[in-house]
């Protein structure tokens, strides 16, 4: 019986602090977005968040895109060929890469790469009392080291996403046309009269939610971390987790959105 | 006459721990008080509180006789612009090289344009005994000292009036905590600024203190001149400051 009780304490315990953290999270993305309206703007601050999370991430998911593209349209023939509907490759590839793994990939990487550095970088900050050291500085730490991030997040994965598509679904008329003989015309005219702009709008829409999320965790994560490097460390694992959680379930939120339109 | 700062029946509680049970504490205009005790004795609570890092639970905090809670968040800020701070670890911004840190409060204000803030920065850096140079490294690169002399920089740089030190020669051997203490007391004098310190550095609250006050289960025990820390007649701050094993902070941590 105590077993029992104990076994719903702590559940209900855990239960208690997914609730807590849950409002903080809610809190904090909410105070972000109010700051982001009102002045004093860090325009260096966002350009700079803008070459960390996207210049610098584009080689991961260029690479990441154009091997996935590839890949799909290699095992896409090897299923299609059953059913003589190898045509349909170009299809299957750039409705693939274009509304659902270009955007998710390439969060999923940047979550990786950049939503980890900044719950770093702010993790130490906070451990370093340079958070609180701007707050003696006439500078109010949420305008100056969140707001640029989230702006930049939200900005910055679009902009990915759409080299992550091109590259995408030039992996895919690479393996078609070099590989499997497609002609690369046809291939080309495929792909193109399949593809609706509201596929590729979907797909970055969705980017810029992902981009969001990621710098929003990887903020938040860092912000309130404490108890020195041990803390920084769990405050990263923290931020790429959950975002790489939330973009997934999103992904679902938002394709179901578009899907019942 | 009005001191610049008055903390009047401060108390902040961390779950079940008193940290601060009722803090008073003044300090006049132009002078510098030195506030002593133990490691957690509550001492960067209290300046933490004061600087409005910390929301503390009750009291009042008062500079030039307004209270600080009484004002809406645009007065409180402006009257928190007065206030300089050197950290005990510096704090640095690692991403920015030094001149920047020094010249990050002119710039946040927007009181001048960026060619002027190098400017005033090498000045302030001059005046700590930097180098122009060594604006152009990155705070990594500075040994302690250099750090916590740039952090000393940053502080004085908009020229507050008041100044706060967290701890300033922790980390230094005792030539450098002299040198830093020295510039404390001439930037402070300088400046005109009152200057509230904690330390723990009896060799160094002497040197920056006009007045000292003592810390003690989150409350002020003792205040009197600075001179006299070490023949206070007060058994906590006398066993404190020679540094004895035996007396009435030993017995309460044996109870």
């Amino acid at each position: 019986m105590n077993a029992l009780l104990d076994a719903l304490a702590g559940t209900g315990r855990s239960a208690l602090a997914f609730c807590r953290v849950a409002g903080q999270l809610a809190l904090f993305g909410l105070a972000g977005l109010f700051h982001v309206l009102r002045p004093p703007f860090y325009g260096r601050m966002v350009l700079r968040s803008m070459l960390d999370i996207g210049y610098f991430s584009l080689p991961v998911v260029a690479l990441t895109a154009i091997f996935t593209g590839m890949v799909l349209a290699l095992q896409s023939y090897t299923g299609f060929a059953r059913f003589s509907a190898e045509g349909a490759i170009a299809n299957l590839v750039v409705l693939s890469i274009t509304r659902e793994l270009g955007p998710v990939l390439a969060g999923l990487m940047v979550a990786g790469r950049a939503g980890a550095a900044m719950a770093a970088e702010l993790g130490t900050m906070r451990v370093t009392d340079q958070i609180d050291a701007l707050g003696t500085l006439s500078t109010n730490p949420m305008k100056y080291l969140v707001v640029p991030r989230l702006i930049a997040g939200t900005l910055a994965l679009p902009l990915l996403v759409v080299v992550a598509d091109i590259l995408g679904v030039l992996g895919g008329f690479i393996i078609a046309t070099l590989k499997l003989g497609f002609n690369s015309a046809t291939y080309l005219r495929n792909t193109l009269d399949f593809l609706q702009t509201d596929d590729v709008v979907s797909g970055l829409v969705k980017a810029a939610v992902f981009g969001f999320i990621i710098a929003l965790m990887g903020c938040f994560n860092g912000y309130n971390s404490r108890g020195g490097a041990q803390g920084v460390g769990a405050a990263t694992t923290s931020a790429v987790v959950s975002a790489s959680v939330l973009i997934l379930a999103f992904d679902y939120v938002l394709t179901e959105l578009f899907f019942s339109r | 006459m009005t001191p610049k700062l008055r903390v009047r029946g401060l108390r902040k509680a961390f779950g079940d721990k008193q940290v601060l049970a009722g803090v008073d504490l003044e300090v006049a205009a132009g002078t510098s008080m030195v506030v002593i005790g133990g490691s957690g004795s509550g001492k960067s609570v209290l300046l933490k509180c004061i600087i409005g890092l910390i929301e503390p639970d009750e009291g009042v905090i008062e500079i030039d006789g307004t209270d600080l809670a009484g004002l809406d968040r645009e007065a409180r800020d402006a009257k928190r612009a007065q206030i300089g701070m050197l950290f005990q670890n510096g704090a640095l911004f690692d991403s920015l090289p030094v001149w920047e840190n020094v010249a990050f409060g002119l710039l946040a204000r927007g009181a001048v344009a960026r060619r002027e803030a190098r400017a005033r920065a090498e000045a302030v850096l001059a005046q700590v005994g930097l180098a122009a140079s060594v604006g152009d490294l990155s705070p990594s690169e500075l040994s302690g000292g250099m750090q916590k002399r740039v952090g000393l920089a940053r502080a004085i740089a908009a020229e507050p009036a008041i100044m706060f030190f967290d701890e300033p020669t922790t980390g230094l051997d005792p030539i450098m905590g002299a040198i830093i203490d020295g510039l404390i007391v001439d930037c402070v004098k300088r400046l005109g600024s009152t200057a509230v310190a904690i330390t723990h550095d009896m060799a160094s609250a002497r040197r920056i203190g006009d007045h000292a006050a003592m810390l003690h289960q989150g409350r002020i025990v003792w205040t009197d001149r600075a001179e006299h820390l070490l023949d206070s007649g007060n058994p906590v701050v006398d066993q404190f400051t020679h540094g004895r094993r035996e007396g009435p902070i030993q017995m309460e941590l044996r109870r």
